[in-house]
């Protein structure tokens, strides 16, 4: 009878301490849901490289508090509706522990209610202010918003003492959420808008609505999207001999751009993360190395660098930070730590978030680029 | 009798969540399979038994959610009282439309309601004042059903599940009725309908009605169960997701329109490990089904069981003939 109990005994020690590797050994799963197929899939494919080049790169080290990390992946191909489905199946079905994602706003402001309500933390990488604004418990986002675009351009429209504005923009979410931005913070920086164009994504031609623009006595055009159309209207531009100074939004700052507007792109202005003019900051930058080793890394893998995969470096760094500080994956606890990220060197910008403040970002993030010689230069 | 198959659906139903508490399938998968039960059975009545096609059952889907969406978050009405709007527009719409619409046949059917499904698409997303635009509105507040609210997994799965049961014995009904003989009658022959003294028109504008309240209902149920509603949710691409549900679960049969529903919101979730290859297996699955049982699943799987019996009956009965002779 003794025995029988010694070896129970032994058999249950042997059972716990196995349960008890199996736990300590379970991976951290990141949950992510992007927009890798459609067309802002320019804007998901590079975040998603770089989410698993990062966490190959924190394996390969040994994971996190000795545990390895696993990302579960979802396409929403930019469809909201999918987005929230995808989030229910990270949260429910692949428990994950933390999510990183929503490539666009669309796909964010989609999923927040039901963060909130499962009480997950979520690191977004779209745009929109709508998404920190108000703060929401569980929420927080790493991507320059678009409030933030809109008074950089109307900062540097100051210092060139433009007044008259002319907008055309287009009919996406991020193009909306621009407008409404824009069409909000005019005033204070006393600009009038003499025009307020706006076109189809999906258009080949805006000539229309530059003609309408060209009557006017604007000064300067703003055009706020991404993608296709804000190149074809840069070319219009130039096309309609318009001589005007053009400002494009941060959706355009990728080569892509560059190369999808030819000529016309010249001297085209816009706000845009430090990423893209790395080699150009001066050494005493803090963000200088951190960039170019991200740039370095990504490239030597992948191929050219856009500031989309750099918001995703972000992200998950400031996530693996936070659960390193957490020593554990205790949910309201890595919240805690996401919202005491300080200082935090980013590729957008140094980070310094607060229970007020989900972003932590200023306007020191941004720089001013213009597009010279088929190139960035900084113009600050 | 009429109704064994609905009681022993809804004892089915009633036992999942049981058997399987806070599991993902039942409570997150069932919860929009009952949403997509209500919307088929519902676009059933009008295809299946009225003969009618709709390629924009979407936009009246929208309009339930948009209603119910709008009216609790910037007016602070109440979520019953603002379904009951959602109902009414959506109902007021449809009958608007139906004597115009329905006048048409086949193809040209089929294009007005798909223009009309892209028209209330385009305003859900122009509209960007009342609507949210292409970004939506968020955090509508929970359905609060006369001092409960309906807030987590298990008590959604509930309601829907209600809501459902109701449709599908709302469906059963109707089409036993005076309505569901006479819509029966048009569909074989309009002309002969007619003859017979039936009001043809009169008839599928009632259903046309009947079919959009259905759709408005499952919105308004959608709207709050999500907590938040976008234009993408409404889209062409929906509709048209509707329709494949009706004929692939079996047109002109309620549990057809149901199984349809439940089989293709399952084979979505079961899909999506395969990735890129999703798109693919599933056009492959509904090519299969609709060359090996055109009349879908329900009704052709369960006519080749009734077939099946038969045929093992009558070689019984044979059997037995010969043993009555040999002895």
């Amino acid at each position: 009878m003794l025995k029988i109990r010694f070896l129970g005994s032994l058999l249950a020690a042997t059972l716990f301490t196995g349960i008890h590797l199996a736990n300590a050994a379970e991976p951290i799963k990141i949950g992510t849901f992007l927009t890798t197929t459609g067309p802002a899939s320019f804007l998901g494919d590079p975040e998603l490289k770089t989410l698993q080049m990062v966490i190959e790169d924190i394996n390969a080290k040994g994971g996190l508090n000795g545990r390895t990390v696993e990302l579960v992946h979802y396409d929403t191909g930019g469809n909201a509706r999918e987005a929230l489905n995808f989030v229910k199946r990270l949260i429910r079905k692949d428990n994950v522990d933390l999510i990183v994602g929503g490539t666009t706003s669309g796909d964010t402001l989609a999923v927040i209610p039901e963060v909130e309500k499962e009480s997950i933390p979520l690191i977004s990488l779209a745009g929109a202010v709508e998404i920190i604004e108000p703060t929401r418990k569980w929420v927080f986002k790493v991507a320059h918003t678009d409030r933030m675009a809109a008074a950089k351009i109307f900062e540097d429209l100051r210092k060139r003492n433009l007044t008259k504005v002319a907008l055309i923009t287009g009919d996406g979410g991020f193009d909306k959420s621009g407008r409404a931005q824009i069409l909000k913070l005019a005033p204070e920086y006393g600009i009038t808008l003499v025009a307020d164009e706006a076109y189809g994504n999906k258009d080949t031609d805006m000539t229309t609505q530059l003609t309408k623009i060209r009557a006017t006595d604007a000064q300067a055009i703003i055009n706020f999207g991404f993608g296709q159309a804000p190149a074809i209207v840069t070319k219009n531009i130039k096309q309609l001999g318009i001589d005007l100074p053009v400002y494009q939004s941060h959706g355009v700052a990728s080569q892509t751009f560059i190369d999808l507007a030819g000529g016309a792109a010249e001297g085209v202005r816009l706000p845009a993360a430090a990423l893209v003019v790395a080699e150009q900051l001066p050494d005493t930058d803090p963000q200088k190395p951190i960039l170019l080793a991200y740039k370095k890394k990504y490239e030597a893998k992948y191929g050219p660098v856009s500031t989309f995969g750099g918001h995703a470096y972000d992200g998950i760094m400031i996530a693996t930070e936070a659960l390193m500080r957490a020593g554990g994956t205790d949910k309201a606890k890595v919240r805690d730590e996401i919202e005491k990220t300080q200082g935090f060197i980013g590729t957008a910008g140094v980070f310094n978030m607060t229970p007020g403040d989900h972003m932590g970002l200023n306007l020191e993030a941004f720089k001013m680029v213009e597009i010279d010689n088929g190139a960035w230069k900084i113009v600050e | 009798m009429r109704l064994t198959g609905f009681f022993i659906f809804a004892a089915s139903v009633a036992l999942l969540p049981v058997l399987f508490p806070n599991n993902y399938f039942v409570t997150v998968v069932g919860i929009a399979a009952g949403l997509h039960v209500i919307l088929a059975v519902g676009l059933n009545l009008l295809m299946g038994y009225a003969g009618q096609i709709s390629l924009g059952h979407a936009a009246f889907f929208g309009m339930g959610a948009y209603a119910s969406a709008i009216l609790t978050t910037r007016f602070d009405w109440p979520g019953l009282l603002a379904m009951l709007a959602g109902l009414l527009v959506a109902g007021t719409i449809a009958w608007l439309l139906a004597r115009p619409i329905l006048r048409l046949r086949g193809h040209y059917l089929a294009m007005a309601t798909l223009g009309f499904g892209i028209i209330i698409h385009v305003i859900m997303v122009q509209a960007t004042h009342w609507t949210g635009g292409p970004d939506g509105l968020g955090e509508i507040p929970p359905l609060n059903l006369l001092g409960w609210t309906v807030d987590d997994d298990q008590q959604w799965y509930g309601v829907i599940a209600a809501a459902m049961l109701l449709s599908i014995w709302l469906s059963l009904n109707m089409i036993d009725s005076r309505i569901g003989r006479a819509l029966r009658a048009v569909r074989g022959s309009e002309f002969a309908a007619q003859m017979m003294g039936i009001d043809a028109t009169r008839a599928k504008t009632q259903i046309f009605v009947v079919s959009a309240l259905f759709a408005a209902f499952a919105g308004s149920l959608f709207a709050h169960q999500q907590a938040f509603v976008s234009p993408d949710s409404f889209s062409l691409i929906i509709s048209v997701e509707l329709v494949t549900m009706v004929v692939l679960g079996g047109m002109a049969s309620t549990f057809g329109a149901a199984c349809g529903a439940i089989a293709l919101t399952l084979l979505y979730e079961g899909l999506m490990v395969f990735e890129d290859y999703e798109m693919l297996i599933h056009g492959a699955l509904l090519m299969a089904v609709m060359i090996f049982l055109p009349q879908g699943l329900f009704v052709g799987l369960s006519q080749g069981i009734r077939r099946g019996w038969t045929l093992i009956a009558s070689r019984q009965d044979v059997q037995d003939a010969r043993k009555a002779i040999q002895s």
